[in-house]
């Protein structure tokens, strides 16, 4: 009697609260790698997804062309440069459409506008259109749409342009 | 006088007392009725058993003057009407959806289409679930104002609340499930507002989608929380709310001025006051969503197509505040940082110290009345006109992209600067106790609310500019 049994009993007690809670714990981790993995895309090997636009001459200086299966814009400045641009606003990944008309691409979901280079005139959105990589060879165009590039502004080093013939 | 039937039962009932065989139907029920078994063809004591199955639901006796209609409006029981018609309508619906991108659209075609009544079930569906919010949103403002959220009644405001958040959200999953073009940039639009939580948001959002755009991952999430998730959070918090009800005395006792005292008064039973009240109430409630059904279909638009956002994309009618929100404050202030602070108000109203006790007084006092009154029209007036002011007149200095502080901190501080000397000047000049303060501040706010979501609905045209809605 007394205190052997008393603390033998409050022993046993602890260690099943410890067993409980490392159970509870278990548990909660097992719900959390099941969910984690259940949702999980797998991405592509290198995240490169290359996509040929065509020859430099298809584009007119001051147009903006709409790629739809590669879900982005191609916009050839008025200084003969490239951008390609994700169609995601970048308020609330609404698709924007090129409003030729206005000269500036307009989201139907909160009235941002963009210029032709991507850049905010109006917000709500917080930043510039998401970029894409282009590269020119022999005069061809090619984007890569896999690695999309957040930028807060417009800048003059993210225009590609065509060598000089 | 005995009816032939009631004979055969006397003669049933003392065959039994006499161990002489029954048939088989009589048998089975005479085992459904309990107590001894010479009393069980009693035609009172069978009335006995319905009553005793009641009293498992309803108390035994209410106070009279609580059976007011103008005190609850019988809001409380339409809620509950509308959330067994939606379990009921939705467990039929289950029947023909089908939870993926290929299917989801086509099964609702079928459904309105080739299904017999299946356009009816899903207006049926559709019209209680919109209808449930507009009640528990009424229902909320009616305990708000009757202060019955004070005394024992404090955690059964917070019950509500919750409900009130499962609600929403309950509807907001139901409206995805189509995967129609409202669907599809709803869910894009909503998810998208995650990123904008500090930390935990981008991962939080691709969790939720399955990935990182919307797919066949989002649509078996939104599925698995519609109809299973949300149902069984209902289903363990709508007995609770109402067994705090009877925990505290049944509704507040309804009076004319804190001055009057808080006695119940006369007692009257249930049966046959408050049951056939509260039958009135559902058979009404059913009434009107079944008529409605019949002549308004529930919307369908054209199939998801994720290269084209419709002009204008509006959010659901009930997230049209927000979608105002997000049109002029940075999002981090219109997904975080006001709605947090809302939910955070809404979630102490009970808690505050107050300087009166005026539980059961509508509008606190006739002062108060007319606060609330000045509060709301101030907020029709105001509101409207800092949404203009802020389309039009701040333009030359906003273009750009939307700021933190120009965008976020510098509206956000005028707002709380408008509140706090609405709220000074309703302490100071009317000598309001804190009781009525609090209650004009949330009709100020609760009011502009209900404006952005008017101006959401009807004065946002194509391309969001403002002008009235086709």
């Amino acid at each position: 009697m007394g205190k052997e049994t008393h603390s033998r009993r409050s022993f046993l007690n602890r260690l099943w609260l410890v067993l409980g809670g490392l159970a509870f714990a278990e548990i909660t981790a097992g719900v959390f790698g099941f969910f984690r993995s259940s949702s999980q895309e797998k991405p592509a090997a290198n995240g490169d997804n290359i996509i040929t636009a065509g020859p430099v001459e298809k584009f007119e200086p001051g147009t903006v062309s709409a790629f739809v299966a590669g879900k982005f814009y191609l916009a050839r400045l008025e200084d003969g440069g490239f951008l390609a641009m994700s169609r995601r606003c970048t308020h609330l990944s609404c698709t924007v459409p090129w409003v030729a008309a206005e000269n500036k691409f307009i989201c139907p979901c909160h009235a941002s506008e963009f210029d032709i280079r991507g850049e905010v005139t109006s917000p709500p959105a917080p930043r510039a259109l998401d970029l894409y990589q282009v590269e020119i060879h022999q005069n061809v165009l090619t984007v890569n749409t896999g690695k999309p590039t957040k930028r807060s502004a417009f800048a003059s080093d993210q225009v590609t342009y065509p060598k000089a013939t | 006088m005995l009816l032939p039937a009631e004979k055969s039962w006397i003669i049933a009932r003392n065959k039994t007392v006499e161990n002489v065989s029954l048939s088989i139907l009589q048998r089975i029920r005479l085992s459904i009725l309990t107590g001894k078994p010479e009393e069980r063809n009693d035609q009172q004591s069978q009335r006995n058993v319905f009553r005793s199955f009641l009293l498992h639901f309803r108390p035994a006796s209410v106070p009279e003057r609580t059976l007011d209609f103008s005190l609850s409006w019988g809001q409380g029981g339409m809620a509950l009407v509308l959330v067994i018609l939606l379990f009921a309508s939705g467990l039929m619906l289950k029947f023909s959806y089908e939870p993926s991108p290929a299917r989801a659209y086509a099964s609702i075609i079928h459904l309105v289409n080739q299904v017999r009544f299946g356009q009816l079930l899903r207006n049926l569906h559709h019209w209680s679930a919109n209808g449930l919010l507009l009640v528990v949103f009424l229902h909320c403002l009616r305990v708000f104002y009757t202060g019955a959220f004070t005394g024992p009644r404090q955690l059964n405001w917070s019950i509500g609340l919750v409900l009130f958040a499962a609600v929403l959200l309950s509807n907001f999953t139901g409206y995805l499930l189509p995967w129609d073009q409202r669907a599809y940039w709803a869910i894009t639009i909503s998810t998208s507002m995650l990123d904008y939580l500090p930390a935990v948001g981008t991962g939080l959002r691709e969790w939720i989608l399955g990935g990182s755009e919307p797919g066949p991952g989002t649509l078996v999430n939104f599925y698995a929380i519609h109809t299973a998730i949300l149902p069984a959070l209902l289903l363990f918090f709508v007995p609770w709310h109402f067994w705090r009800i009877r925990k505290a005395n049944g509704l507040v006792i309804p009076r004319r001025s804190e001055n009057e005292p808080m006695t119940a008064g006369e007692m009257v039973d249930s049966m046959p006051h408050l049951i056939i009240r509260e039958a009135a109430v559902a058979l009404l409630v059913l009434a009107a969503v079944l008529l409605i059904s019949m002549f308004f279909n529930a919307p369908l638009d054209a199939q998801a197509n994720p290269g084209l956002s419709p002009n204008p994309t509006k959010a659901p009618w009930y997230f049209m505040g927000v979608q105002e929100l997000l049109i002029h404050f940075h999002p981090l202030f219109a997904v975080l940082v006001i709605p947090g602070l809302l939910v955070l108000g809404l979630l102490l109203i009970p808690y505050f110290n107050y300087e009166a006790n005026t539980a059961g007084v509508w509008f606190c006092s006739a002062r108060g009345r007319k606060m609330a009154l000045a509060a709301a029209i101030l907020a029709s007036v105001a509101t409207p006109a800092a949404v203009w002011f802020d389309a039009y007149a701040t333009a030359f200095w906003r273009a750009g992209p939307a700021g933190l502080v120009s965008n976020g901190l510098l509206p956000f501080t005028v707002l709380l600067a408008v509140c706090a000397g609405f709220y000074w000047l309703v302490k100071q000049t009317f000598r309001a106790n804190n009781n009525e303060a609090i209650q004009a501040m949330f009709t100020l706010i609760v009011t502009s609310f209900v404006v952005l979501t008017m101006i959401g609905v009807w004065f946002r045209g194509a391309g969001m500019q403002l002008g009235w809605a086709a």
